[in-house]
């Protein structure tokens, strides 16, 4: 017996004597012990990579987590790793330093987020607003083409990048998903909400259609462009399998892509690309933690009528 | 009778009576506006979606290699597909791994949200946050994770696995034919169980608390309000995450190949897209490739009909 078994144990045996005692005691015991449970096996491999990434490579495989208190020195715990990790590395492209590619996933995941934004509005607005010959089929076809998975047309739109001369271009990226089925439907959904009167008041008053569109409905759906923007944001981010063909240059890879070859690389010297993980998963956690409220409104506006 | 006009009356008799050259223009801009939003759709899914979609069924009955070079095959690519152990293997892989998030994952998401619905506000946005946390980080990032974590001897994963069995700390999970896929569930149960519990959670919030303490105050058990109450609530939420889930699962890929850096020893974590993506962009093969895509295609929509009606037969037997 060790001491998780032991702890595990008595956890296991108090609810029994609190559901003897007072049945309601027990299942508020129970919810407490698995929610704390369940967050502590969820965070764990963060804690785990937060320590690893600043134990030095000598004590790496040493210690589960942090070394005990008396072997905690700047030989055990440093920044080695990520100066490692910084430091510019000889590629076939000249040397190309760790920010590089930051600054690469910083730039395709927020210029993505904001033209499919705005896309997707205007035609979410297009659908929400107008009554206009072809609109039922127009929606109906988007609502077919969501149950086509994407990786079908993986392999034609190859060549059409190849032929269209955009191969190792950002615009290989961003451009086939600017204006998505998915999102102008989440834009309708939200949009058909704002009043009739608001708008037919903006004509009035001699606001063109754009106008009336940007100005006076679009404040109206922000905790709607809040989750998508975050939704956007993350697909980007973390895609790896669009940019991983469409890219060749090193100096133009994202994150997911060069912390993908690193795993061969410092296959010796892990904590460097802990580091590197440790590094990417802050911009995502800053904007979830900036839009959590909107992010899971609009996440489930599509499954949960309210 | 006396008839009183309202303005827009009088501004469409007056535009009716002399269509000038401006009202005509005027009308033809309005006309115009809903379709010149829904522009960039239009040219995004013309080029990016339906041209390739025809070019997929072109190609998928041509002998490819590499962007440019064809040949005319008919189904000779959907035959050699169908009969390619590969895929074979492919199938079953993708099929295990679908049918464990089914009766793993979404249960224990479902658990979960349980055990979250009824707790303080303040508590459960922490909770909440704490279990969905992988989601921020993608299947990419969490691949990487857990080729550390898997590691035989130092790796947190079997480290933990001892710990608590005595057995396990050598395990292999990653080279071992047959422990490469219970490997990519386990990380995509971490990955994706908050994704889904999130889900959950708007259903149960949505349960009427009126209803559930009318059955309380009736002498409904635990049981009986949850089998009754709780369940025709979240029955429409659950098809959706079920339906969602498996098309997800279908369509696995990034997280087996990063994870096993390919497709694991004799293939053992090969998933029908790795299938295609191996096809398409390690062979050149884009006609082979787009043939398994249509057969992924028939597989989901098929599959996602079967779940759908389920759901409605289930729903009217309660």
């Amino acid at each position: 017996m060790n001491a998780l078994q032991i702890v595990l144990l008595i956890i296991a045996t108090v609810f029994p004597i609190m559901w003897l005692v007072r049945r309601k005691w027990g299942w508020t015991y129970a919810r407490w012990a698995g929610l704390i449970l369940a967050a502590i096996i969820m965070t764990l491999p963060f804690v785990w990579l937060f320590c690893a990434a600043f134990k030095d490579k000598t004590v790496l495989n040493e210690y589960m987590f942090l070394p005990s208190i008396d072997r905690l020195s700047p030989e055990t715990v440093n920044l080695d790793n990520f100066i490692e990790l910084f430091s510019a590395k000889q590629t076939v492209s000249g040397k190309v330093s760790f920010w590089r590619y930051f600054a690469n996933s910083l730039f395709l995941a927020s210029t993505t987020t904001f033209i499919s934004m705005v896309f997707c509005s205007m035609g979410g607005y297009a659908l929400a607003k107008y009554r206009f010959r072809g609109r039922h089929a127009i929606l109906g076809f988007m609502l077919a083409s969501l149950t086509i998975p994407g990786v079908v047309l993986l392999a034609p739109n190859f060549e059409i990048i190849y032929q269209l001369g955009w191969m190792d271009k950002y615009r290989a990226l961003i451009v086939p998903g600017a204006a998505s089925a998915f999102g102008i439907f989440l834009f309708r959904q939200a949009l058909l909400n704002v009043p009739a009167d608001l708008i037919e008041a903006g004509r009035i008053d001699g606001c063109s259609e754009f106008r009336i569109y940007l100005q006076l409905a679009m404040p109206l759906v922000r905790p709607m462009t809040g989750a998508f923007c975050l939704i956007t944001f993350l697909a980007q981010w973390n895609s790896f399998l669009a940019p991983n063909i469409f890219l060749q240059s090193q100096e133009k890879l994202t994150l997911p892509v060069v912390l993908n070859q690193y795993i061969g690389e410092y296959a010796q010297q892990y904590g460097v690309f802990l580091a590197g993980t440790l590094v990417a998963i802050i911009p995502p956690a800053i904007l979830f933690l900036a839009l959590q409220r909107e992010f899971i409104s609009g996440l489930t506006s599509g499954a949960v009528k309210q | 009778m006396s008839q009183v006009q309202t303005p827009q009356a009088v501004a469409s008799g007056v535009l009716a009576a002399k269509p000038s050259a401006g009202a005509r223009r005027y009308k033809f801009r309005k006309a115009i506006t809903p379709y010149s939003f829904l522009l960039p759709y239009f040219l995004v899914t013309f080029v990016f979606f339906l041209y390739p979609l025809l070019y997929a069924t072109i190609l998928s009955f041509h002998m490819t290699s590499g962007p440019g070079v064809r040949r005319f095959v008919g189904l000779d690519n959907f035959a050699f597909v169908l009969a390619d152990p590969d895929f074979h293997r492919a199938l079953y892989n993708t099929a295990f791994f679908a049918v464990c998030s089914l009766l793993i994952q979404l249960p224990l998401s479902f658990g979960l949200a349980m055990l979250l619905n009824s707790g303080k506000s303040r508590l459960k946005g922490f909770f909440r946050l704490a279990i969905f946390a992988p989601n921020l980080v993608g299947q990419v990032f969490v691949a990487i994770l857990f080729t550390m974590l898997f590691t035989p001897r130092y790796g947190l994963f079997n480290r933990i696995v001892h710990i608590l069995t005595g057995f396990g700390l050598e395990q292999r999970w990653l080279t071992d034919p047959r422990w490469v896929m219970p490997a990519v569930v386990i990380a995509a149960l971490w990955l994706y169980v908050g994704f889904n519990m999130i889900y959950f959670l708007a259903a149960l919030q949505n349960v009427s608390r009126d209803l559930v303490e009318a059955a309380w105050i009736d002498g409904a058990g635990p049981w009986g309000v949850f089998w009754n109450v709780t369940r025709p609530a979240v029955t429409p939420v659950a098809t959706f995450v079920v339906v969602v889930s498996s098309i997800g699962s279908f369509q696995l890929f990034e997280l087996p190949y990063v994870l096993l850096q390919g497709y694991g020893p004799k293939n053992s974590g090969l998933t029908i897209v790795g299938y295609l993506y191996s096809n398409a962009f390690e062979n050149g093969d884009l006609g082979t490739a787009a043939a398994v895509g249509w057969l992924l295609t028939l597989i989901i929509l098929t599959i996602s009909l079967i779940q759908i009606k389920l759901s409605g037969t289930m729903e009217n037997d309660g």
